[in-house]
C-alpha cells in the first residue's frame, strides 16, 4: 500500500554531515588520563553530542517504510517511548502504517494490546498483514478507563505495543503515559485529532497523517532526537 | 519429639465473657447441667473470693454470695476460640492437636532449627498467644501426656529431655495428674498423693487397682507406649464477618475494613500453604438484604496486598444500594499453590507485571469480559469471519497453533483495517470507487442471508472506504469498514 519517495530527503539528511566537529581552538593534545576523565563525563545521559552515536542509542521497531526508517532516529518506532499520531480522518492509512511494525512485533512474540479502538480490528485483515492473531488483546473499556488501561498495559513491562485512541486528553496524562512506557520498554501508539498538533506534548514522536492533493503524507511534527529538519514530508500510498 | 501444650484454665469463663458481659463488676460465673442440678463450672476472681468455686452447687453458690450473676457455658463458643488457636499454632508446626476443650499440643522438635531454638520459639509463642487475651499456661516435655500435665501443674516448665522427665511427674499431686476420677479416688483411699509413689508401685498390683486404662495412661506419660493424637486440620474453607455499629456507605471505610479481612485471608492461606481462586463479599444491609460480589482469579494466590486490590478494584466498580451494616468474605475455593518461577536474574523493576498480573488487574477494574483476543472464523460474510476469542493467560504465551486460515477471504482480498460493528449509510456520493464490486453472497443456511456487492470507495476527504450496495437492488452505499 506504501512507497516512499523520500529516499533522496533521506539521504541528503544522513547524520554525515555534522559528525565533522568545527576545528576548536589549537589546544595541547589531553593525556590519556585527561581523556578517560572527559570520557567518564560526557557519558552522561543528559550530554547529547551532536555527531556521535545518538542514533544508534535509541532502541526503535523499524516501521517497514524505507523512507520514514531512515528519517527516524534509531531507525524506527521509538521503543520505551509515546508515538502520537495525529489524524485528519479515519480511513487514510493511519493503521496500514503500523502494521508492518505490529507484524515484526507478534512474530517476535510480543504482544500487541489495542486499548478501546474505535471500530473493530478486523481479524482477517490483521492476519493478511502477517499479524499473529494469538499475540493480540482487544480490551474494551469505557473512555474513563482508557487511560487507566494504557497505562497498565505500557508500565506493566510484558506488551509489546500498545495502541489507543484519545480524542480528549492533556498534557498530564499523556506524560504519565510517556513514562509508562519507559518504565514497561513498550511503544505507545496514542492516536490523536489532528488538532491537537498545536498543544505541546511529551510524546517522544509525534507524526501527522494528512491528505495532500488526494494522497495521504506523514509529517513528523516531533521527533526527539532528530538531527534533521522535522517536517518534511514522506508519502504514503501511491 | 518435643511437645509444647499451651492451656487455657479459664477459657470457659473467657468465652463467654468476650461478648460484653465483662462490663458488669458484680462476680461472676459459668454455669452448666440439667435445670434441676445446676453447677458453677468457673467463677471469677471476685466470685472465688466469696467463697464460689468449681463444682459447686449454684444454689449453694448463690447462698454464699447472692450478688452472683450467671451465665449458661457457651461450648461452641469455646471451640471456636480453641479452633482459631490451633489454626494460629499450624504455623508453628504441622502436628498440633486438640486436647479436650480447653488445650492444644503442639510437636515443636521439627520446628526448632527455623525458630532459632526452644528459648526463641517459646518466647515468640508466649507472645503471639497474648494477643488472644486468654489466660494461658504453658509446657513443654518429650511426651504429650507430659506437657498436658504439667501444663496444668504451673506455667512455663519445659523439659526438652528424657531424662529429667520422671522426677519432674513425681511431684506432680495426684488430683492434676489426668487420671480418671474414681483411680483418684482409690489411689487417694491408699494413701498415695503424689505420681511418684505410683510409678514405685509394681505394674501387676498397679493394673488390677486402677485399671488398664489408667495405667495406660501413666505409661504414656513417661514415653513407654506411643501415643496416639487426632491431628488438626486446618478448615477447607475461610469465612469472617466484620459487624458494624453503624451504617457505612463510604468506600474508604468499607475498603478499611476488606483490608483486615483480606489480611487475615492471607494469614489463613500462609497457614495452610495454599492459594485462593475465588471469593466473594457479602455485604450485609438492613433488613437481611445483601450485596454479593464475586472476585474471580485466573491463577490462585495469596498474597494479601495484591488480593486487595484486586478486591478493592471490584468494590469500587459497584454500587452499593445501602449502608452496609456487616461485611463477610467468604472463601471456597481453595487450591493449592503453585508459585510462578521466575528468572533469578530477571532484571525487571518493581512495579513491572507479569502477563497474568496485569489481566489481573485489568479484568478487576475493567471486567471478567473486557479483555478478549481476536480470531478468524472461515466465513465469507464480513461480520462473521472473525470472533472474540479467550485471552492467551499464560506467562509465557506459548505459539498457539493456529488453524491455518481458510476463510474464502484467503488474504487474497483486501480486507479493511477497521471494521464498524454495525454497517451504517455512507454520507454523500463516493468521489471514486477504486475497486469492486466483489459479490458476497452466503449464509442462505442460517437465515443470515446475505446478497452484497462490496466496493472500495474512496470518499471527497480521501478516505478509504469500504462500502456495500445490496445486490439488485438500488438503496444506496453502506459503508461497513475502512481502509484506515
Amino acid at each position: 500500500m506504501f512507497t516512499s519517495t523520500s529516499e533522496a530527503v533521506a539521504t541528503a539528511l544522513a547524520p554525515s554531515d555534522f559528525t565533522q566537529a568545527p576545528p576548536l581552538a589549537r589546544k595541547p593534545a589531553r593525556t590519556p588520563r585527561e581523556e578517560a576523565a572527559l570520557a567518564e563525563v560526557l557519558r552522561h545521559p543528559g550530554i547529547w553530542r551532536r555527531g556521535t552515536a545518538a542514533r544508534a542509542s535509541v532502541d526503535a521497531q523499524p516501521t517497514g517504510l524505507a523512507g520514514l526508517d531512515a528519517r527516524l532516529p534509531g531507525g524506527g518506532w521509538p521503543r520505551g517511548a509515546l508515538c502520537e499520531i495525529l489524524i485528519e480522518h479515519d480511513g487514510i492509512g493511519e493503521c496500514s502504517l503500523l502494521l508492518p511494525a505490529l507484524a515484526a512485533l507478534t512474530q517476535a512474540k510480543q504482544r500487541i494490546v489495542f486499548v478501546a479502538p474505535p471500530y473493530i480490528p478486523y481479524p482477517p485483515a490483521l492476519a493478511a498483514a502477517g499479524i499473529d492473531l494469538s499475540h493480540v488483546v482487544h480490551i474494551d473499556a469505557c473512555a474513563a478507563d482508557t487511560h487507566w488501561t494504557a497505562e497498565q498495559c505500557l508500565r506493566a513491562g510484558c506488551c509489546g505495543a500498545v495502541l489507543s485512541w484519545m480524542p480528549t486528553t492533556d498534557y498530564r496524562q499523556l506524560r504519565r503515559l510517556q513514562l509508562a512506557a519507559e518504565t514497561g520498554a513498550a511503544i505507545g501508539f496514542v492516536f490523536r485529532p489532528l488538532a491537537a498538533a498545536r498543544e505541546t506534548s511529551p510524546a517522544a514522536l509525534r507524526v501527522q497523517v494528512t491528505m495532500a492533493h488526494g494522497l495521504p503524507k506523514i509529517d513528523i511534527v516531533k521527533c526527539r532526537g532528530n538531527v534533521g529538519e522535522t517536517t518534511q514530508a514522506v508519502r504514503l500510498r501511491a | 519429639m518435643l511437645w509444647c501444650c499451651l492451656r487455657f484454665p479459664r477459657l470457659a469463663l473467657e468465652a463467654v465473657r468476650g461478648e460484653g458481659a465483662s462490663s458488669s463488676l458484680n462476680p461472676f460465673a459459668v454455669i452448666d447441667g440439667p435445670q434441676q442440678r445446676r453447677h458453677v463450672v468457673i467463677a471469677d476472681a471476685a466470685a472465688q473470693a466469696a467463697g464460689v468455686h468449681g463444682g459447686q452447687p449454684l444454689t449453694a453458690a448463690q447462698a454464699l454470695c447472692p450478688l452472683l450473676s450467671t451465665r449458661p457455658r457457651d461450648p461452641a463458643s469455646e471451640r471456636q476460640s480453641i479452633d482459631s488457636i490451633a489454626a494460629w499454632a499450624y504455623r508453628f508446626s504441622a502436628d498440633v492437636s486438640i486436647a479436650g476443650s480447653d488445650a492444644i499440643l503442639l510437636e515443636i522438635g521439627a520446628s526448632l532449627a527455623l525458630f532459632g531454638g526452644l528459648a526463641a520459639l517459646l518466647r515468640r509463642l508466649r507472645f503471639e498467644v497474648a494477643a488472644f487475651g486468654f489466660d494461658y499456661s504453658l509446657a513443654a516435655a518429650t511426651t504429650a501426656t507430659a506437657a498436658h500435665v504439667l501444663a496444668a501443674q504451673a506455667d512455663g516448665i519445659a523439659i526438652p529431655h528424657a531424662g529429667p522427665l520422671a522426677s519432674a511427674l513425681g511431684a506432680v499431686p495426684l488430683a492434676t495428674s489426668g487420671l480418671g476420677d474414681e483411680a483418684i479416688a482409690a489411689l487417694r483411699g491408699m494413701g498415695f498423693r503424689h505420681l511418684r509413689d505410683l510409678f514405685r508401685l509394681p505394674r501387676p498390683e498397679l493394673a488390677r487397682r486402677i485399671g488398664p486404662d489408667a495405667l495406660d495412661h501413666l505409661d504414656r506419660m513417661r514415653g513407654f507406649v506411643a501415643e496416639t493424637l487426632v491431628r488438626y486440620r486446618p478448615a477447607d474453607r475461610f469465612e469472617r464477618r466484620l459487624e458494624f455499629a453503624f451504617g457505612i456507605e463510604s468506600q474508604d471505610a468499607l475498603a478499611f475494613a476488606l483490608q483486615r479481612l483480606v489480611r487475615e485471608l492471607a494469614t489463613f492461606l500462609v497457614a495452610r500453604d495454599g492459594g485462593v481462586q475465588r471469593f466473594s463479599l457479602v455485604f450485609g444491609h438492613e433488613r437481611g438484604a445483601t450485596t454479593r460480589i464475586e472476585v474471580g482469579l485466573l491463577a490462585p494466590q495469596r498474597d494479601a496486598a495484591s488480593l486487595f486490590e484486586l478486591a478493592r478494584a471490584r468494590l469500587e466498580r459497584i454500587e452499593l444500594p445501602a449502608p452496609v451494616h456487616a461485611l463477610t468474605l467468604v472463601a471456597d475455593d481453595l487450591p493449592p499453590l503453585c508459585p510462578l518461577h521466575r528468572d533469578l536474574f530477571d532484571d525487571r523493576r518493581g512495579e513491572m507485571l507479569d502477563w497474568p498480573a496485569l489481566i489481573e488487574r485489568l479484568r478487576a477494574r475493567l471486567g471478567d469480559m473486557a479483555l478478549q483476543g481476536l480470531g478468524c472464523v472461515a466465513d465469507h460474510r464480513p461480520a462473521r469471519a472473525w470472533q472474540f476469542t479467550a485471552v492467551d493467560t499464560r506467562a509465557e504465551s506459548a505459539r498457539v497453533l493456529q488453524a491455518s486460515f481458510v476463510s474464502g477471504d484467503a488474504g487474497l482480498r483486501k480486507r479493511p483495517f477497521w471494521l464498524l460493528p454495525k454497517p451504517m449509510l455512507l454520507r454523500g456520493e463516493p468521489a471514486e470507487i477504486l475497486a469492486g464490486p466483489e459479490r458476497i453472497e452466503s449464509g442462505w443456511w442460517d437465515e443470515h442471508d446475505k446478497r452484497r456487492d462490496y466496493y472500495i470507495v474512496e470518499t471527497n476527504l480521501g478516505q478509504r472506504a469500504w462500502a456495500f450496495v445490496p445486490a439488485e437492488s438500488d438503496t444506496g452505499w453502506t459503508l461497513h469498514g475502512w481502509f484506515a
